[in-house]
């Protein structure tokens, strides 16, 4: 093909992907956004396999990762999502990575040579910032992962002048980047990657595990920039827009997320927030008194309702229980209940988490409701059933002076009667007590949320 | 007159498309937003482009290895991206897809 045909090509291809974002507006054109995608990046790898050579090599790298994707995908469990996308991440920065280190050596090859025998200044800039983004991406990732999954310990890793060396180490990075622009040569090359694989590690970890939302947006959107850094560095079009489509989408994803707990982007980067799993809650030492009662008081209550509206939050995931809540809905809705459900944008470990937890338990998207969509339904409710979830239904967030003030919430405390599933009175993520559980309207009910909710069935 | 740099041209269509991203990536609904990160994964798949152009070069030495590690890294993310989002759109129905109730 010629490069005119190539560029065509590769125009047509970004048609696609921009389309196939489009798709997702709703549930009804989103599979085929997804077609868009897989055709777009069809005609993208076919143009570009007739522009290369070692056909025999690509295809069978090509057979390997893709038959690892396959097997994956179909594999995965909906509740490790998030530990998946993050792994998911962690591939293309280090791919970034390992193509520029293959561009310095041969740029020959990608004709981004001069006459006088090194890479033009701009790719040299650009190459440096396509694999610090990418080295960055890759070892944050990789501690995103390990948070999620659990292998590394969710709570934040904070010690002493912690921010002043990750700036230090910046700013050595950048210089070392600079060097390489001016100069070309492997070293600070090959420094400034080290450096920037350790900084990925050292921005991540001081992030706690409720805040991942986050830190997956942040690095979804950090991959879409590797590659359009690398797009740059090869003179590509299509690595720059198909990039700035995925980077532009990390971005509103993670703003929409920091804005959901009425924190700013810095708060939740630089860390040392939350950690509150497990410990006993902060403040009073005023013993303050709660009703309790059983999965069949819970029942006796949801059958009798006229409306229920449930909250699932991040112990639901944990708890795996999402068919039980299924069938439960349904039981519910034969007795004649319109049940409904309440998301909260940062329920969950990542944007949209609860919806698709919801979904596998093929409960139907109409009865699932946004934040805003619900909110005002909650004084007309008459119970509301809040299952693992505690911060985002925490009537403090409307106290000034309280660490979550000012975070959007569910106003279930204006409903009518509250049941709260709970594992233990122990705080939440922002390791604050709830004044909800102590209000006289609100039962508190003991339990692993799957089990909880399986009693409740059979109550019904 | 001169030629314009490549790298304005390259300038321009980022710029467009950070803004065409900014716009169509805000009408995407909430409850698609997981599906959204993992088709916005497989579409970060593109730097498979990338790597097929460092596996390129013939002969083989360690930078077209380099190229070829990078091809099967960026082919799990798109196989893996663009599958596992089919799997979650196909979970996403409405009540009366569903044969009675």
């Amino acid at each position: 093909m010629s490069e005119n045909q190539v560029a065509l090509a590769y125009l047509v291809a970004s048609v696609f992907f921009i389309l196939s974002l489009k798709g997702l507006s709703s549930p009804l054109n989103a599979r085929r956004g997804n077609l868009f995608g897989i055709i777009g990046m069809a005609i993208a790898v076919l143009t570009t396999l007739s522009v290369t050579r070692n056909w025999m090599l690509i295809v069978l790298g090509i057979a390997a990762g893709g038959t690892v994707g396959a097997v994956v995908a179909r594999r995965i469990q909906m509740t490790a999502m998030p530990e998946l996308v993050a792994a998911m991440h962690s591939l293309v920065g280090m791919a970034a990575v390992l193509i520029a280190f293959a561009a310095v050596h041969n740029p020959g090859a990608y004709g981004i040579l001069t006459a006088d025998g090194v890479i033009p200044r701009g790719n040299r800039l650009e190459l440096f910032i396509g694999t610090f983004v990418g080295a960055i991406t890759f070892s944050g990732s990789v501690i995103a992962f390990g948070k999620l999954s659990g292998r590394i310990r969710s709570a934040p890793v904070v010690f002493a002048g912690q921010h002043w060396i990750n700036l230090a180490l910046a700013v050595v990075m950048i210089a070392f980047g600079v060097a390489f622009m001016f100069n070309q040569s492997w070293t600070p090359f090959a420094i400034m990657t080290a450096i920037a694989f350790v900084l990925g590690v050292l921005i991540i970890i001081p992030i706690g595990g409720a805040d991942m939302p986050v830190v997956i947006s942040m690095l979804n959107s950090y991959s879409g920039w590797a590659a359009a850094g690398i797009g740059f560095s090869l003179n590509n079009p299509m690595l720059i827009i198909s990039g700035s489509l995925v980077g532009s989408s990390g971005a509103i994803l993670s703003y929409i997320m920091c804005k959901a707990m009425n924190r700013s982007f810095f708060n939740v980067i630089l860390g040392g927030f939350g950690g509150g799993d497990g410990s006993a809650a902060a403040g009073d030492a005023v013993q303050k008194n709660y009703r309790s009662g059983s999965p069949e008081d819970a029942a006796f209550l949801m059958a009798n309702a006229e409306s229920v509206v449930i909250v699932p939050g991040y112990g639901l995931a944990v708890a795996r229980a999402q068919h039980a809540v299924k069938e439960m809905a349904e039981k519910l809705h034969h007795k004649g209940v319109n049940v409904r459900f309440a998301i909260h944008p940062v329920a969950g470990r990542m944007p949209g988490h609860m919806n698709v937890l919801l979904a596998e338990a093929e409960i139907p998207y109409d009865q699932v409701f946004e934040m805003e969509a619900i909110n005002n339904e909650f004084p007309t409710t008459d119970v509301v059933l809040v299952l693992g979830a505690n911060d985002v239904v925490n009537p403090a967030a409307n106290v000034p002076g309280s660490p979550i003030y000012g975070m959007p919430i569910l106003e279930v405390h204006k409903a009518r009667t509250v049941l709260v599933v709970k594992r233990s009175m122990a705080a939440g993520y922002a390791g604050l007590d709830n004044d909800l559980f102590y209000m006289d309207k609100t039962m508190m009910v003991f339990g692993d949320a799957k089990k909880v909710v399986e009693e409740v069935v059979k109550a019904i | 007159m001169e030629a314009v740099d490549p790298i304005v041209n390259h300038l321009t269509v980022f710029v467009l498309a950070i803004f065409v991203g900014y716009h169509v990536v805000w009408t995407v609904t909430p409850a698609l937003h997981t599906p959204l990160m993992s088709v916005t994964n497989a579409i970060s798949g593109i730097i498979i482009v990338g790597a097929m152009l460092a596996a390129g070069p013939q002969p083989i030495d360690w930078g077209t290895v380099l190229g070829f590690i990078a091809v099967v890294l960026a082919s799990v993310n798109v196989f893996g991206g663009f599958l596992v989002t089919q799997r979650m759109l196909e979970m996403f129905r409405k009540k009366d897809k569903k044969a009675g109730h």
